[in-house]
């Protein structure tokens, strides 16, 4: 397959969709993505408050960067959404998601409908369609989602939340199966603990927990080695552990 | 939303457990500050003592962290108060950009270089940060932004400056970068086996863009003062080897390593820092002619060893940075070399520059025109009496104290330093009234 990005600023025209754009993690992969000198289509519900990132990419990379409205939840609306950016996105990222609060998205239907939209149905529908469009204009492409080792086993703790990543992480999978012999690399990224701003100070377990740009520089690499999977290695032996661990005993531990 | 953390300056003494802010954008700023007591903005935390640190609040500037725009005609960048040197260095410098003045560390924000009016080894030349800003978009105690420049609130615009933060909250700023062909500094060592040979060293390369010197604060009897003296100018693409002239913003990658984990309090001792002092000045003095050194290298030597104040162990560091006029700065000098000599306390850093004419418009800028000499010692019942003791030395040669640096000086030594510019500075706080009270354990500490 040949690559849609790489270090030396190969393929640099080619545009780069952010959904969810706003988000740190988004954020930290956009900034990466316009150092090589791709320009940036960036999307979000409110894509007002993008201008500010928007300005902030123009600055410093001097590359062309456009913002769009994008409702994830709006299903019917994601195909006129492609239709109206400027060109076709050859890389195109999920960062969308919603945790909500957990109590409220089991009892209330329409909650439990938005965090399904937004993490699952809307953003798969999106890179669905995506990917498709890459590979009718015959490549190369990739489409990364931004799922969650939330979706690995559903905890009492989140699993509305845990319930959407896990169909997220499943579609992904299928996706990338259906495109295995085409010009499309279909990425699923499943973090664990990401520090933001908001959680400086905080006392999340270090060992387990990265920073968005750090996230974003493992994602960019697995991008440019065509990748299909990123989960940060030490997640992926506590999430093996706590997926496998029998039921019985699942039940009452508290995580 | 606030919370409360534990926050030092970069010397990692004084702690003060803090209610903690991040505003994710300018326009939150506000809000913000009028839902706290009190409040002081904070960058990258690279103050070495207590002026970003205030128990009621602190405003976390870090999000504040977008580019706005950049004319390449004029060099002029605006951007956000918490955009980092680093951030602009990597943006600009491939375009033949590089900031105008640049302090010790990159990893600085551009509101706490203008809030600490930075210096850089070119501040003979070129002057201090606050001397590049076209102008800064001030959030003021009453709630008001103020944009401040030479024409518009002048009198914010040059208080703001040196003042720590006490002013108001910079939001967004304009600075001026200045043009370069490399990302290279040609350097020159001078070797000075005193502190006469120091000064006249200095004095013979006013013209030089960047000059500063190492200092050995150990060194006794004749050999006190002893010190290599580095003079630097910006690389042409002519100056560069041809295979470097293609790529010529381009430095070795060096993948930067991290101080793990707090020293024990014995690694630095008078021998250690004595033997370290001893083989630096031999390597030193065998240079000879000019040589190549990278950017990063030359201005932010101590920024590839992440976390480096870990090496004074977990009760932290003070720095002491003084400035002496030009008349008294020689002997002013050779007694501070003295008392710390006399001490038996090691400065491992010891760093002597100096001073073009100061900006004596700006009450609380630091800057003087004469020499300034930096020094690390780990925090100890004994190191604080002799910074007390060079206190009285600084104070007797009519100088002064840089509140960027300072933890533990009193009200006195900052009146004796700064004179009737005090009163002119506390005559502005006072009339900034406001529900947004700005304060810091600095502030109240010196009654500023």
């Amino acid at each position: 397959m040949s690559r849609v990005s790489d270090p030396a600023g190969g393929n640099a025209g080619a545009p780069v969709l952010v959904l969810g754009a706003g988000s740190d993690i988004a954020r930290a992969i956009a900034q990466l993505l316009a150092a090589r000198g791709h320009p940036l289509q960036l999307a979000a519900r409110n894509p007002a408050a993008l201008d500010r990132d928007a300005a902030d990419y123009a600055t410093r990379h001097g590359v062309a960067v456009t913002t769009h409205a994008y409702d994830a939840t709006d299903l019917a609306r994601i195909e006129a959404f492609l239709d109206g950016l400027p060109a076709l996105p050859r890389i195109v990222i999920s960062a969308v998601g919603l945790m909500g609060d957990q109590e409220a998205n089991a009892a209330d239907p329409a909650r439990a409908a938005e965090v399904i939209a937004t993490n699952f149905t809307g953003p798969a529908l999106t890179l669905e369609a995506a990917a498709r469009r890459i590979a009718a204009a015959g490549g190369p492409g990739a489409v990364i989602g931004i799922s969650s080792v939330a979706g690995d086993r559903g905890r009492a703790k989140n699993y509305v939340y845990g319930a959407a990543k896990a169909g997220f992480t499943a579609w992904l999978s299928g996706l990338r199966q259906k495109h295995a012999r085409g010009p499309v690399l279909v990425m699923t990224v499943k973090p664990g603990f990401v520090a933001t701003a908001m959680t400086e100070g905080m006392d999340l377990p270090a060992a387990l927990t990265t920073t968005p740009e750090a996230l974003a520089a493992r994602i960019v690499a697995a991008l440019d080695r065509g990748r299909p999977v990123h989960v940060d290695p030490l997640w992926r032996i506590v999430m093996g552990v706590i997926a496998h661990l029998p039921e019985r005993i699942f039940m009452r531990t508290r995580f | 939303m606030t919370r409360r953390v534990e926050l030092s300056g970069w010397g990692r003494w004084p702690r003060v457990l803090c209610t903690v802010a991040s505003p994710a954008r300018p326009e939150a700023v506000a809000p913000t500050l009028a839902a706290l007591p009190s409040a002081i903005p904070r960058g990258l935390g690279r103050s070495y003592g207590d002026a970003a640190l205030n128990a009621a609040g602190v405003i976390s500037c870090r999000r504040l962290d977008r580019m706005i725009r950049f004319d390449p005609g004029t060099g002029l960048l605006e951007a956000e108060a918490g955009v980092t040197l680093d951030a602009v260095i990597a943006a600009f410098l491939p375009r033949g950009f590089f900031p105008a003045v640049t302090p010790g560390t990159r990893f600085v924000t551009i509101g706490g270089a203008i809030a600490a009016d930075v210096h850089g080894k070119n501040h003979h030349r070129d002057g201090s940060f606050a001397d590049h800003v076209a102008w800064f978009d001030l959030l003021c105690p009453d709630g008001e932004l103020r944009r401040c420049s030479p024409q518009s609130n002048p009198e914010l615009f040059r208080a703001t400056p040196g003042a720590m933060g006490l002013t108001g909250t910079i939001l967004t700023a304009a600075i001026r970068l200045r043009r370069v062909e490399t990302g290279w500094i040609m350097q020159r060592t001078i070797v000075a086996p005193d502190l006469d040979a120091a000064i006249a060293a200095f004095e013979a390369n006013l013209d030089a863009t960047y000059s500063v010197a190492w200092i050995d604060c150990l060194a006794g009897g004749a050999r006190r003062g002893r010190s290599l003296v580095y003079l630097g100018e910006h690389a042409t693409r002519d100056d560069l080897p041809p295979a470097r002239r293609a790529r010529p913003f381009e430095i070795p990658h060096r993948r930067p390593r991290r101080v793990p984990l707090d020293a024990p309090a014995v690694a630095l001792n008078r021998l250690t820092v004595g033997l370290f002092n001893a083989a630096y000045f031999r390597a030193g003095s065998r240079r000879s002619g000019p040589e190549l050194v990278d950017w990063a290298r030359y201005f932010h030597p101590l920024d590839s060893l992440l976390d480096w104040n870990r090496i004074y162990g977990r009760r932290g560091f003070a720095q002491y940075q003084c400035a002496l006029p030009l008349a008294t700065a020689r002997e002013g000098l050779s007694a501070l070399l003295g008392a710390i000599a006399a001490s038996g306390l090691g400065s491992f850093l010891a760093v002597l520059k100096r001073f073009g004419p100061g900006a004596p418009d700006r009450p609380l800028s630091f800057p003087i025109e004469g020499y300034t000499l930096a020094l690390d010692f780990p925090v100890s019942a004994a190191a604080l009496r002799l910074m007390d003791r060079l206190d009285a030395i600084t104070r007797e040669a009519g100088g002064r104290l840089y509140l960027a640096k300072d933890s533990r000086m009193t009200p006195e030594t900052l009146k004796a330093g700064y004179g009737p510019a005090l009163d002119r500075f506390r005559a502005l706080r006072a009339a900034q009234e406001g529900p947004g009270r700005m304060t810091s354990a600095l502030a109240q500490r010196l009654g500023l």
